[in-house]
């Protein structure tokens, strides 16, 4: 049996918008209530490691915080959407959609290749509208679900 | 047209896949037909021979090293970071098929090595080379770096400031003695590091990050052993094979989590260091006293025949054994000062600062035999030779060791015995162009240095030129220079 990658309770429409480490702490904590990541500090620590590498701000208003950590136990996404925009270091201004990946340190080639399909659904136009204007937390992870396994 | 492109980022599990789609929309929205190979965490498929051969151009969008980048030699080639690939695909994708015209295919230069490339494919040896240059790559700034504050530790405080006393014992702010002994000596840390990163990035560059600590350890074991950099070669391909091997056993789900972090680099480590300890180690500690006695028993020989020797030692590992044996004698030789110690010394120097200079010289007059970073290597190469920093050639050495190693000791052993030839002779037992006053009969020193260094110089040139043809590299065209250098590699 294979845990679905989003479920709605690791979705949040309304993410506080006061700045990045904020707005990444709140999906982190919605990750560990569903019992996929063990230790937030050690996930947090993770993320702050790779933005630090090179911000993940993508033109087009998205930010992909990500990371392979030990302390995820399933490769998950956290979805958020801010209406006010939080700064990923994006050249054109801040993301108004959060993607936070996260993928256990151990993954095995089926997880990564989730995540794979997921990351090839961000750059797509149809993918990134119908997130912009979702109203409903489980629609947007019934959605996602049924687009990366198809 | 037919597009390849190649994506890569650091942690393999977003941009690398982002990119892919975004140039493979863009690709078809322009009407090219694209293949993208995503060297990410999901594992990739190669390009086939036939995808090879019949490609007109490749963008490479990477952030870390593409692996087995030889196999696109024959093709134009667009770089670019992989985040510009996510953002600008369509730019990129009209760069390509403006380089692919600019070339066209079917002309002689771009036809004939496609060919070959169906024969060969990527094979073993080009994917050694690809890990080798890997850690070549990462291990560069530290020959620049270490090496130039050494030179400037010799240019300030004269080559007897390896004998100044460590800084931590006391700085002197107003002595320049004390700023030339600091930079000596953190120069001298810098130099400690080279093998073990030139280890820990090849083992990188095999399995990955669970194999950094092997290679890092084995790499420091062969500093300790003073197996030197061809011992960290070693290191380093035992350790990314054995963990690559290791990765491949299948383990309860439990323990998978721990697997990369704990378990690989745990038992890695144990037994790559085992390894370089007790069964390379031990039998090298003899070789090299046995090194040591057999030259010494060679007084009396042949000035310059020996000259010539010691030349072909110097170059052969560049710190490791084999260099260090001769080194030793000619330095153990100044203590009772007779005039043939003199001349050893003085030939020995003279064989050590050919290899740098030979590369940099190289570099300079064959810019496209050689790689963005080399070519920035073989800049800093010029003022390490002059420093008699022999190590300034080991990234060349190491990323090719076939081919250079063997031109470095034709024209160090040039080198060595023409200094005998011309008598030249040494009391101080290092600092290159800084100890000139020391030298007896200097005109002939230059000489004898710059007749090594052309000879080693000119054998590179031959026989990377000749091997690039074999290999169906040859002739990238040179109207058309990569979109943007090389993004800095990210670990």
């Amino acid at each position: 049996m294979t845990e679905p990658l989003i479920t709605a309770d690791l979705v949040d429409l309304d993410l506080p918008s006061d700045g990045r480490r904020e707005a990444v702490r709140a999906l982190a904590e919605r990750l560990v209530k569903a019992g996929r990541v063990t230790d937030i500090d050690r996930f947090l620590a993770d993320i702050e490691a790779r933005e630090a590498q090179m911000p993940t701000g993508l033109e087009g208003g998205i930010g992909i915080p990500h990371c392979r950590s030990a302390a995820v136990t399933v490769p998950s996404l956290a979805f958020g959407r801010s209406t006010a925009g939080v700064d990923f270091g994006a050249e054109d201004g801040p993301a108004r959609l959060i993607f936070m990946i996260a993928a256990p340190e151990g993954g095995n080639t089926d997880h990564m290749t989730v995540l794979a399909a997921l990351a090839r659904r961000l750059v797509r136009k149809a993918f990134k509208n119908e997130l912009l204007e979702a109203t409903d937390a489980g629609h947007v992870a019934d959605y996602v679900q049924k687009e990366v396994a198809g | 047209m037919k597009l390849l492109a190649v994506t890569a980022c650091p942690t393999g599990i977003a941009h690398t896949y982002m990119a892919a789609e975004a140039l493979e929309v863009a690709a078809e929205e322009a009407g090219h037909e694209i293949v993208v190979e995503t060297q990410g965490s999901a594992g990739s498929t190669p390009f086939t021979p036939e995808q090879l051969a019949e490609a007109d151009a490749i963008i490479l969008a990477a952030d870390v090293e593409v692996r087995d980048k030889e196999r696109f030699a024959h093709l134009p080639t667009v770089t670019s970071g992989v985040k510009k690939a996510i953002g600008g695909a369509d730019g990129l994708i009209e760069q390509a098929v403006a380089a692919a015209e600019a070339a066209p295919k079917g002309s002689a230069a771009a036809a004939a090595p496609a060919l070959a490339v169906k024969q060969t494919g990527p094979g073993t040896a080009s994917k050694v080379r690809g890990w080798l240059m890997t850690g070549v790559s990462y291990v560069i700034p530290f020959v620049a770096a270490g090496g130039l504050l050494i030179a400037l530790g010799f240019a300030i405080g004269g080559y007897q400031i390896t004998d100044a006393p460590s800084v931590t014992k006391g700085f002197d702010w107003g002595s320049s003695t004390s700023w030339a002994a600091l930079m000596f000596q953190l120069g001298a840390l810098a130099f400690g590091l080279l093998v073990p990163v030139l280890a820990g990035f090849i083992a990188f560059a095999i399995a990955d990050r669970p194999a950094l600590v092997p290679g890092f350890v084995g790499g420091l074991v062969a500093v300790e052993t003073g197996a030197g950099f061809l011992g960290g070669l070693v290191a380093g391909l035992l350790a990314g094979g054995l963990i690559f091997w290791m990765k491949r056993i299948r383990v309860p789900r439990a323990l998978a989590g721990i697997m990369p972090v704990l378990v690989l680099p745990l038992i890695g480590t144990a037994i790559v260091g085992g390894i370089m300890f007790v069964v390379i180690g031990g039998p090298l500690a003899a070789a090299t006293t046995g090194l040591t006695n057999w030259l010494n028993s060679l007084s009396g020989t042949n000035a310059i025949l020996l000259g010539a020797l010691l030349g072909l030692m110097m170059a052969f590992d560049m710190g490791g054994p084999v260099n260090k044996a001769a080194y030793a004698f000619a330095v153990a030789g100044l203590s009772t000062p007779s005039n043939t110690a003199l001349l050893i010394m003085a030939a020995v120097m003279a064989a050590g600062m050919t290899p740098p200079l030979a590369m940099a010289l190289a570099t300079t007059v064959r810019k496209r035999l050689f790689s963005e970073v080399e070519r920035e290597n073989g800049r800093a190469a010029w003022l390490l030779g002059i420093s008699f920093i022999t190590e300034g050639a080991i990234p060349f050495a190491a990323g090719d060791p076939l081919r250079v190693i063997p031109s470095l000791m034709v024209g160090s052993a040039v080198t060595g015995s023409l200094s005998m030839a011309f008598g030249c002779t040494l009391r101080a037992p290092h600092g290159g162009i800084f100890v000139l006053p020391l030298i007896g009969n200097p005109f002939g020193y230059l000489i004898a240095i710059i007749a090594g260094t052309v000879v080693s110089a000119a054998l590179v040139i031959a026989l990377k030129t000749l091997g690039r043809r074999k290999t169906a590299a040859a002739e990238t065209p040179d109207t058309i220079p990569a979109a943007a250098p090389r993004a800095a590699a990210h670990a």
